[in-house]
């Protein structure tokens, strides 16, 4: 969507399998993984969280408020007029303990806390009950989209002036039924090192996992990180040129060529179908253009794509790109920023940032 | 642009008390509640609580909706609701305009997970894949989606016991911020033994037909269906013809910040849904004539709206009641389903019956309407929709 | 009635994840809920289905609860009154 108001993004908050958590800078050496998967690098929650919570928060509950209160303590806000968060899958561990309990013991002698923390808003209700938010709360759950959709609803908040800043997140957990699950669909590959998931081309990528909150204000200060331009989401394309229209058609609505852009990271996992459009854009389209990857370094699961919001704001603050050897030589400063992802070829989004 | 420019064209429902609007209509009209014993589901809570289930099988759906029964009950109960809702409105899908599906759920496709778990548990590689491939809320919203010929927008919100109250209110402003023409909006859920069993941990089925508001209350009684309306701009509505039931005045999202599933005693979050919906609409809180609460029958929920609104409306209160007597507590649809008997409410005067209220709550003076009548007065509705995570919405509907 | 008591701190703590507390931190007579450990509404439910799973006692009805589960020590109380016969 393109948007009246400027919106720019304040601080972030990250919890991944990348060792950047409570980091702002020096994102040097990337951690390596081999198998199916990669697993978020977890603080220690008990100088985060009250203990009396930690006790009964899942993992992912843990990392989505931890996530979520290190993005607010980098800003200069002290509540959000909104928490807006996006999961696919919601709370996994939760769902799969009550399931199964329920299942072993025909369901009898069953215990309420995995199934209150079951439900997909649980997160964001978490950080409003941890900030004391009574303001606007909701959770969008739309598989490959649902965190562009958080996005999305914060943007519209932001610019129909109902609120000045909003913590927004995407948060998913990939836990051993899970992983189990979605093996048997074929999605990943087996005993794959991630750093060389991109370079080896072949079927299937990598799991992975993740908590990523952004602090979006529609007001100006010096200590935004980087603009949030556009947005822009195509659902269930019939070919691939569809796609590649779409996406100029996005750059022309904001008056932009390739060779105006810095910087392309986009979304490729290293499955050689789904790579195919990456391909496209960064060896026939733009060619001069210098390109970066993200899910080497956080596995593939359908919120990725925050993770690769936290990259391309944290490039432009930076002025270099976190954990990545890019393609191309790099010349001149990070200024705009292009992200484009697709999730199994059906849910493809494009966001576009700027420095302030 | 404002919110006052949205427009209600079309509506569907599927409850226990019908498969469509004028089923459901009757039932409100006869107060024949969908609620009895379990006869669907396979729980050994079968003859301990009742519900409220649609009274159809997979199969039936399946012929009502066009759609294989081997897929969700969920998906297959949206599918009729959202279709209604459409012919209602004389929305073509391919016409041209751009529509917006934008639903709710709280457990996606967990009827089929259910089965799927049972046999994964005993071994990994068992279990059918396709009873856990629309596991997640998104995939039933998708699966109607296309069904229904709808691209261009599809969303689905997931907010527990407020979730399709949140879907309608992201579609209009979806259509108030020119992304959109058209949406239909709504949710859906159906019955597990994921749900129920849940439920019963927190000790909250009332082992008889639930009685909203009533001092005696034991608790809630679970339900199933799917509601949608279709929310049009003024441009589109001009262009389709369709003459408008009410307009969608205001809604409001505010979060109680209490407890992980309690209310709070003073009702915060909820006063602060009404009022910020009531603000939106720029009506005076003494215009609004009906108030379908979220009522579920638990000591917690309704000492805690009963609470809210006597704050807000003092000595001054509208016609109020309760419809989960007769639907039940349809959960991620409950939202929905509520916004179309609102949507009625308004465009007919219909105030519902609180069915089984008999004894008015100690220090709380609400007494609900109990049969069911026909006020033309009546031109500001508000529908309210409360959930775990604090989560509250209220919408307002009016002529 | 002493070992009773400790065998329900072990498995209150079990139960409700109190990961920084040992038995010995839970005096007999300490309130568990609000102003004493801390509990709510929630670890109630999770208490009594501790009753059913470990000592076959069921409750009544729900509104027994803050009477039976003030502490350690009335829970043992009540446990070794409506203790089923063998």
């Amino acid at each position: 969507m393109m948007m009246e108001n400027k919106v720019y993004i304040c601080s972030t908050g990250i919890i991944s399998p990348q060792a950047n958590f409570g980091k702002k800078e020096d994102f040097a050496l990337a951690s390596e993984y081999t198998g199916s998967s990669l697993h978020c690098i977890e603080p220690d929650y008990k100088s985060i969280l009250d203990p009396k919570l930690i006790r009964r928060m899942s993992r992912i509950i843990r990392m989505g408020a931890a996530a979520a209160l290190e993005c607010m303590v980098h800003s200069e806000v002290q509540q959000p007029d909104g928490i807006i968060t996006g999961t696919a899958y919601g709370c996994v561990e939760d769902t799969v303990s009550f399931l199964t309990k329920m299942v072993e013991n025909k369901e009898e002698l069953l215990t309420p806390t995995a199934f209150i923390q079951s439900t997909h808003n649980t997160v964001g209700s978490q950080i409003a009950l941890l900030l004391k938010c009574h303001q606007y709360n909701n959770t969008f759950v739309q598989r490959g989209f649902s965190f562009e959709h958080a996005l999305m609803d914060a943007l519209l908040l932001l610019n129909e002036n109902e609120a000045k800043t909003i913590l927004v997140g995407g948060i998913d957990e990939l836990n051993e039924t899970s992983e189990a699950i979605l093996k048997r669909f074929g999605l990943y590959r087996t005993n794959q090192n991630n750093l060389q998931l991109l370079t080896t081309s072949g079927k299937g990528s990598m799991a992975g996992e993740g908590a990523s909150f952004f602090l979006l204000s529609s007001e100006s200060s010096s200590g935004n990180i980087a603009c949030l331009d556009d947005l822009k989401m195509l659902f269930d394309p019939n070919e691939e040129t569809d796609v590649v229209q779409w996406i100029h058609y996005c750059l022309s609505e904001n008056n932009l060529t390739w060779e105006q852009i810095d910087l392309v990271i986009t979304g490729r996992n290293g499955n050689q179908q789904g790579d195919l459009i990456y391909d496209k854009l960064e060896f026939s389209i733009a060619k001069k253009t210098r390109f970066a990857y993200f899910k080497h370094l956080c596995g593939e699961y359908p919120t990725a794509s925050s993770f690769g919001m936290w990259m391309a704001v944290s490039s432009i603050r930076e002025n270099k790109i976190p954990f990545t050897v890019t393609s191309k030589t790099q010349s001149g400063t990070i200024r705009k920023v292009l992200l484009y992802n697709h999730d199994q070829n059906g849910h493809h989004s494009l966001m576009l940032f700027s420095a302030c | 642009m404002h919110s006052s420019d949205i427009f209600v064209t079309g509506i569907g429902v599927i409850s226990a008390l019908g498969k469509d609007v004028n089923a459901n209509v009757h039932a409100l009209q006869s107060g024949e509640s969908g609620i009895g014993p379990i006869t669907r589901l396979k729980t050994i809570h079968r003859n301990v609580f009742p519900v409220a289930e649609v009274k159809y099988s997979n199969e039936e759906l399946s012929h009502f909706s066009g759609m294989s029964d081997e897929i969700s009950r969920t998906a297959l109960l949206s599918v009729i609701a959202a279709s209604e809702a459409l012919e209602d409105a004389e929305i073509h899908t391919d016409s041209g305009l751009r529509i917006g599906f934008v639903s709710a759920n709280s457990v996606g496709g967990m009827d089929k997970s259910e089965d799927f778990f049972a046999e994964f548990l005993s071994d990994h590689s068992k279990g059918k894949l396709r009873n856990i491939v629309h596991h997640e809320c998104g995939s039933i919203t998708e699966l109607a989606a296309h069904y229904l010929g709808i691209h261009h927008y599809v969303s689905t919100i997931s907010t527990a016991c407020s979730s399709s109250a949140n879907s309608i209110f992201h579609a209009a402003r979806m259509i108030s911020a020119g992304y959109l023409d058209v949406a239909i909006a709504g949710g859906v859920d159906s019955l597990t033994r994921f749900t129920l069993n849940g439920f019963n941990t927190l000790m909250i089925l009332d082992t008889q037909p639930c009685k909203p508001l009533d001092e005696n209350r034991k608790g809630l009684n679970l339900g199933e269906g799917a509601g949608y309306v279709v929310l049009v701009s003024e441009a589109a509505m001009n262009k389709i013809g369709k003459k408008a039931y009410c307009r969608l005045s205001g809604y409001h999202n505010a979060n109680d910040a209490h407890h992980q599933t309690a209310s709070s005693p003073d009702g915060i979050g909820s006063f602060m849904a009404m009022q910020g919906a009531i603000a939106k609409s720029g009506i005076r809180k003494e215009d609004i004539g009906y108030i379908n609460l979220h009522g579920t029958g638990t000591q917690n929920n309704d000492q805690s709206e009963g609470t809210a609104i006597l704050r807000l409306f003092g000595d001054a209160l509208p016609k109020l009641s309760s419809t989960k007597a007769f639907t039940g507590h349809t959960l991620g649809a409950s939202g929905g389903i509520e916004a179309v008997f609102s949507v009625l409410s308004v465009a007919n005067g219909y105030v519902y019956p609180n069915l089984r209220y008999e004894t008015p709550m100690k220090d709380l003076p609400l007494h609900p309407v109990t049969s069911f009548q026909i006020d033309t007065k009546i031109s500001h509705v508000l529908s309210n929709s409360f959930g775990f995570g604090g989560n509250c919405s209220a919408l307002l509907f009016s002529k | 009635m002493d070992k009773l008591m400790h065998d329900l701190k072990v498995q209150i703590i079990a139960q409700l994840n109190l990961q920084d507390l040992t038995p010995e931190d839970i005096g007999d007579d300490q309130p568990l809920f609000v102003e004493g450990l801390g509990l709510d509404s929630i670890d109630a439910l999770e208490l009594i289905v501790l009753l059913q799973q470990q000592y076959k006692i069921k409750l009544s009805s729900a509104e027994e609860g803050p009477k039976v589960f003030r502490s350690v020590k009335t829970i043992a109380e009540y446990i070794t009154e409506h203790k089923p016969k063998v």
